[in-house]
């Protein structure tokens, strides 16, 4: 996808009546857009504000919400936070780390989860908590976090599937 | 309720619409109030709140009338969901899909009540019917919290209707009666309310720089970037009752003649920002933003900016420029924002707790609000109850109480009969508070004064099997990676910090660790830009106050008394209690577990990592940490 969306910075920077004040809510609506933020669009948007790329990048590495990589079918928000920390979303972290093959800030190498700890979800009375998807998951451990995510991962197989082959199970 | 269309063109206009809204309301109206606060939703509520709204779609009978609606966070987030049945104010805990039509059935329509889902004290085995039998509510003070779990966080009619936008209105009154900017500056210094943020700064005080300060546009901004781990006030607040910060802002802004305002949000509470965004268009839809408002003649608006991520812009300059589109690094405070801000402007920040403490004071006098907490910490504070203790959720309460009253009696104590060790408050620039410093009154002076702070209002309970050494490396690890790097102590101090107590925790640290943990931590204290840098090391400075000896012994003898840093305790099996049952052994990511079925296992140290899997899956707790 090396294409940029026609448009789409265009239509943004309008939204914000060119405002270069206004960077950091055009970026965030240019990651809703894409999923991430693609360089082109990064381009788009530093010409089109007239303001210098290196500035862009620097506001789009500053920030830990932004992502420069497409991200994956699913993203993991894992909660970091003390109350979570002390309750073991450490150990969790590490576990599915390993069974999912997730490193911190990016996508697993099937493409499927996006894995970024976050400082403090602010859900403290349910740590630890993990969100998927914008869902909150509360009052995890070791195993029902690994299972949570299997389920995920297997559910998208069995639509797969479904789509695929009328439905064959394996 | 048919409100479309309505706009307020002076205080009168407010005063009528609310006793219009009040001749409707109809007391004997089956109400159930559905808890969709954070906590809750991520137990189910929102299915069990559906559930609710299709019965009062399908109930025929029209001689009764019933309403479902959804709050804001209780507070007693261990609990939920929460459910709360009116007439009767009938609070039912853990309520989920399937117990909702018996509650309907019993509870709302039959008026009786459904034991099995009151709340139960643990020791006197006594339930509970309304919230004030529960001692987690009982000793609270809702100022601040007022309205959450009351009324419905996306209807401005239900805020109108409970008194919302009434301080507003005494402000801007008929011109008879208007408050000059200078009165409303007067009554908030004489309540003698502090910054919630953090900060402590008495508000009016600010206010009156603010006012001062020469230069327009003046800008009014609410801090929401909530990023303190452990605190979630704010968000209930913008969540729940995003009205009440919105009043207090407009009157900020009318006592400082400012005509712009900014709502600073957190990218993580995507609820808080459609709640405020609604909140805002209907204020505009009634006249309360905007032009000309209320007929005074005084216009101002608002809008909400969301952050992306950086903990370093809940400090004041760095949000600035962050709302300025640039990357969030403070800049030393010579001249303070109240003259030079955002644009260069006069700017008055304020956090959202302080915003919706402002419309109360308005209200009811500055003397009824410094009736409430010490002598120089007035009002109450929101703290959120978290970590090892049996009731966690929000709690507000008068400033003054001592922690013991807060931790025990409202929180309940330690779960699981551990003992108490310390008490986290004030986020990463707090400190740890001992068992010995429990009787403490909670107050701005007396926090500090333990080296540690108030903050944004986190607190944090730990117990006997938390290593304060290993707490202490968590909050310099979390500051390293959320250090802007502007200014070198700090971005280097830090680093060298984490070095150290990393090695301590893997038993690697060295005799002098502990001077230059001192060293460093006095030399950020002297030496960094901002007050986040500044206070970076008080985790690990009160740790080393009050927990010097468990450092002593991590570096001497390569143990840890808490039993939690891995490598520095041993996993073992008890063999009496083993029953052979193999999940350990399954579990076990490295096989260091070995053993015959129904026979009891054992554990191989060498190849042991210490991970913890065989402890937190044995069913028969067999297995110990020596």
């Amino acid at each position: 996808m090396t294409d940029t969306n026609e448009g789409t910075v265009a239509t943004i920077i309008e939204r914000y009546q060119g405002d270069s004040g206004m960077l950091i809510p055009m970026m965030q609506d240019i990651q809703t857009e894409c999923g991430y933020l693609p360089q082109a669009e990064l381009k788009e948007l530093s010409s089109g504000l007239a303001v210098p790329l290196a500035d862009v990048y620097s506001v789009a590495t500053f920030y830990s919400s932004f992502r420069l990589m497409p991200k994956g079918d699913h993203t993991i928000q894992l909660c970091m936070g003390t109350v979570c920390f002390l309750k073991g979303a450490g150990k969790i972290s590490e576990a599915i780390q390993r069974e999912f093959q997730l490193v911190p800030g990016e996508t697993s190498p099937d493409g499927k989860f996006t894995f970024s700890p976050v400082n403090c979800v602010g859900a403290c009375a349910l740590a630890p908590v993990m969100v998927v998807d914008g869902q909150y998951h509360g009052g995890l451990t070791v195993d029902s976090a690994v299972e949570l995510l299997d389920k995920i991962a297997e559910g998208d197989k069995s639509t797969e599937d479904a789509q695929a082959g009328g439905g064959k199970k394996k | 309720m048919s409100t479309v269309g309505t706009k307020f063109d002076s205080a009168e206009d407010l005063r009528q619409y609310r006793a219009h809204l009040l001749a409707q309301y109809d007391p004997a109206a089956r109400r159930v109030r559905v808890c969709l606060g954070t906590g809750c939703t991520a137990k189910g509520s929102a299915k069990v709140m559906e559930r609710f709204c299709r019965a009062a779609e399908e109930f025929g009978q029209e001689s009764l009338v019933v309403q479902a609606k959804s709050t804001g966070c209780h507070g007693f987030c261990e609990r939920g969901p929460i459910v709360v049945v009116d007439p009767g104010n009938v609070f039912y805990e853990n309520v989920n899909e399937e117990d909702v039509p018996e509650i309907w059935r019993e509870s709302v329509i039959g008026g009786r009540v459904v034991e099995r889902l009151l709340y139960k004290d643990e020791a006197s085995g006594e339930t509970a019917t309304t919230p004030k039998e529960i001692p987690f509510y009982s000793a609270q003070q809702r100022i601040v919290l007022a309205h959450n779990g009351v009324i419905d966080p996306t209807s401005i009619e239900e805020y109108v209707a409970g008194g919302g936008y009434a301080a507003l209105a005494k402000v801007l009154g008929s011109k008879a009666s208007r408050m000059e900017p200078e009165e409303v500056i007067e009554e908030v210094a004489r309540s003698g309310l502090r910054g919630r943020g953090g900060g402590g700064f008495l508000t009016g005080r600010k206010w009156r720089s603010a006012r001062d300060a020469h230069g327009q546009p003046k800008y009014t901004i609410a801090n929401g970037d909530e990023g303190d781990p452990g605190a979630f006030m704010d968000r209930s607040l913008m969540e729940g009752d995003p009205h009440a910060v919105l009043e207090g802002m407009i009157i900020g802004a009318y006592a400082i003649g400012s005509s712009r305002g900014y709502v600073y949000v957190r990218n993580e509470y995507p609820m808080a920002v459609k709640h405020l965004t609604m909140a805002i268009n209907a204020a505009r839809e009634f006249g309360l933003l905007g032009q000309n408002i209320l007929g005074s003649g005084f216009s101002f608006d608002v809008r909400i900016n969301r952050g992306a991520g950086a903990f370093v812009c809940g400090e004041s300059t760095a949000l600035m420029a962050s709302l300025e589109g640039r990357v969030g690094e403070p800049r030393a405070k010579y001249i303070h924002t109240v003259e030079s801000g955002l644009d260069g402007k006069p700017s008055l920040l304020n956090n959202v707790e302080t915003w919706a403490n402002v419309p109360p004071i308005i209200l009811n006098g500055a003397d009824w609000f410094a009736s409430f907490g010490t002598e120089k910490s007035k009002g109450t504070k929101v703290f959120s109850l978290v970590g090892k203790v049996k009731n966690t959720g929000l709690v507000e309460v008068p400033m003054g109480m001592t922690l013991r009253q807060i931790i025990f009696d409202i929180g309940g104590g330690i779960p699981d009969g551990k003992a108490f060790k310390a008490v986290q408050t004030g986020g990463p620039s707090g400190g740890c508070i001992p068992a010995e410093c429990l009787d403490e009154p909670v107050d701005f002076d007396r926090l500090a004064e333990l080296g540690s702070m108030m903050g944004s209002g986190g607190m944090i309970v730990m117990d006997e099997d938390t290593c304060m050494v290993h707490v202490a490396r968590y909050f310099v690890a979390f500051l390293k990676d959320e250090s802007c790097g502007k200014c070198t102590p700090c971005r280097e101090g830090i680093a060298q910090m984490l070095d150290i107590l990393t090695r301590i925790t893997k038993g690697e640290g060295r005799e002098g660790d502990i001077d230059t943990l001192e060293t460093l931590g006095t030399l950020l204290e002297d030496t960094a830009l901002c007050a986040l840098g500044k206070t970076a090391a008080y985790p690990v400075l009160s740790t080393l106050r009050c927990f010097r000896d468990e450092y002593q012994t991590h570096i001497r003898e390569k143990r840890c008394p808490a039993k939690e840093c891995p490598g520095l305790f041993q996993y073992q099996i008890d063999v009496d209690l083993c029953t052979g049952c193999g999940v350990c052994r399954k579990k076990c990511p490295v096989q260091a577990i070995t053993g015959e079925r129904k026979k009891p296992h054992t554990i191989d140290w060498k190849t042991c990592t210490g991970c913890g899997t065989c402890f937190d899956v044995c069913p028969f707790s067999a297995v110990v940490k020596v």
